[in-house]
């Protein structure tokens, strides 16, 4: 593959839940190495757009293309195997159980998220960032070339949202996955993504780097609801 | 040296298995052979208990395995355990490759009254075809030779019972094998997130097909034990009834272990043993009352009483060696 080529594009990405248009034909190219990140008001399609290019949801109309193969359409096991993994907003994890076994297997991936003491233990003993570091372990451990984080510090309190982020995004570097993650802390998006992509009633209307983008008075207010 | 302290207990109860014969008066040895059969099944069963499914269903392939000895006894002159002991655990883990592909699908009570729908389809199949079934007459089973020998008269009981033996803890090894493996673990995780298995990049599907499959083929193992242990085989082999003894037998012992199954299995034919001498009006009853009993002050069942005792004692020997 060409190495300039995108990992991850998309071309008219549409989906609609009756008359809402949560995703609305989404046009964007994500670069490899990216670190990017999504921004936008509740409900503007942050979530249904992670879900379509995961195979949770189908979309309506559009492509959507993976290292220059379409994988628009395709369960979330199939996504995976392609070697696209996703966390959660909820963390989704077996909570009546240890880690699962390809996690426990590489064990250097858990301590590199800080997580080595948990192997074997319940995942139920884990605090909220403990629970999110795990679930982006988890998809982290397949080794993906995209990873999708959805929103991974919501829930964990703002004292521990740096740590995490600087675990996160430490480990991220040191791998060559293309990240792309939801976010509603706009403290968060503008110290860890590089470049930022805003919705607003599931479309695109800004993208580009970080602090030019968040710097946009149009672009607050979307977001914020003010300047 | 925790791995090693946790040794005693499976060395002393395999020890008291190995001796149990030599000891014990012929019935204990058949009550024993009986249950080591059943705890097959009811492990089998406990599969999918663990992954917060429940079978009624499972008799369809425990009578699987026991109507192939039958028929090979009757059809073919063929009583050779070595020889129908895998046909058995084959035949039933096909019919459970066949059934599993529409099991798969399903899940909470539609899983588990389509499995209880399969079997009682076999059940009445068994009934009316009696020509070839024997009916409710059913078919008699003499004794197994082994590889073509057949033991003294003398020692039948204990030759079977050694063979039982072993194809439990054949069968405890592979199950052990399969919870170990991620399939396995998935299938514990499958009541507990779907969703997560599917992006592990694993079918949930394809977990559950699988399990079913080693499923069917461990009951239909315990179903050629069986028959070969108690010498008869009727339709009720495959009646829902028998189904639900085992579900009964999993909670009684525990269905998060493996030997949960076995204590379970043990306690349940000693308990049938007595309960039907002493009142043989209500022994039902009686173990209904210790459901009722087990339910609400061991819902993890028999098992973790021990587990508990066990660990206390560990605690005790750990203070001591510190102190």
């Amino acid at each position: 593959m060409d190495d300039a080529a995108p990992v991850l594009s998309t071309a008219d990405l549409t989906r609609h839940f009756g008359m809402v248009k949560a995703v609305d034909g989404i046009t964007v190219e994500i670069a490899r190495g990216a670190l990017v990140g999504i921004v936008g008001a509740n409900g503007s399609g942050k979530t249904t757009f992670l879900n379509l290019i995961t195979g949770y949801l189908t979309p309506d109309r559009g492509r959507i293309e993976f290292m220059g193969r379409e994988t628009t359409g395709l369960p979330p096991r199939a996504v995976t195997k392609l070697g696209i993994a996703r966390s959660f907003q909820v963390p989704q994890l077996y909570t009546g159980l240890s880690v699962p076994p390809r996690v426990a297997e590489g064990l250097q991936i858990l301590e590199r998220f800080g997580l080595g003491s948990y192997a074997d233990r319940p995942v139920g003993q884990l605090a909220e960032g403990g629970r999110k570091l795990l679930d982006i372990a988890l998809s982290f451990a397949l080794r993906p070339r995209l990873l999708l984080m959805d929103e991974p510090t919501s829930g964990v309190s703002i004292d521990d949202k740096g740590p995490v982020m600087d675990t996160l995004v430490g480990v991220l570097r040191q791998s060559d996955v293309t990240t792309i993650f939801v976010e509603h802390d706009m403290d968060v998006v503008q110290r860890y993504a590089r470049r930022v992509l805003v919705f607003d009633n599931g479309r695109v209307i800004a993208q580009g780097e970080t602090g030019r983008v968040l710097a946009d008075a149009e672009v607050r207010k979307a977001i914020l609801g003010h300047a | 040296m925790a791995g090693t302290r946790r040794w005693p207990a499976p060395m002393i109860a395999l020890a008291l298995f190995l001796v149990a014969p030599l000891l014990a008066p012929g019935w204990i040895v058949f009550v024993l052979t009986l249950a080591l059969a059943k705890f097959m099944a009811v492990l089998a069963v406990a599969l999918f208990l663990r992954g917060g499914l429940i079978s009624f269903g499972h008799a369809l392939f425990y009578a699987i395995g026991a109507y192939a000895v039958g028929f090979a006894v009757k059809w073919l002159g063929v009583a050779d355990a070595v020889l129908l002991a895998p046909l058995g655990a084959v035949l039933a883990a096909g019919v459970a490759a066949l059934v599993g592909l529409i099991m798969a699908r399903y899940r909470g009570v539609f899983f588990a009254m389509l499995n209880l729908g399969v079997s009682m389809i076999l059940y009445a199949g068994l009934l009316k075809f009696y020509w070839v079934t024997g009916g409710t007459d059913g078919i008699g089973v003499r004794s197994p030779t082994y590889l073509g020998l057949a033991p003294p008269r003398e020692v039948l009981r204990t030759a079977f019972y050694y063979f039982t033996l072993v194809l439990a803890g054949m069968a405890v090894y592979i199950v052990y094998r399969f919870l170990a493996s991620p399939v396995g673990y998935f299938m514990k995780a499958l009541g507990d997130n779907e969703v997560r298995i599917e992006y592990q990049g694993e079918s949930v599907r394809r977990v559950m097909y699988l399990t079913y499959v080693l499923s069917g083929g461990v009951a239909g193992l315990a179903g050629v034990l069986a028959a070969f242990a108690v010498g008869h085989i009727v339709p009720e082999y495959a009646y829902w009834a028998q189904s639900g003894e085992f579900v009964f037998v999993a909670l009684l012992g525990g269905y998060g272990t493996v030997p949960g199954p076995l204590i379970g299995s043990l306690a349940f034919e000693f308990l049938r043993t007595y309960a039907s001498k002493y009142m043989p009006e209500a022994w039902q009853a009686t173990l209904g009352v210790i459901m009722l009993v087990i339910i609400m002050f061991l819902p993890g069942g028999l098992w973790t009483f021990y587990a508990a005792v066990a660990g206390r004692a560990r605690r005790k020997s750990e203070g001591l060696a510190r102190g």
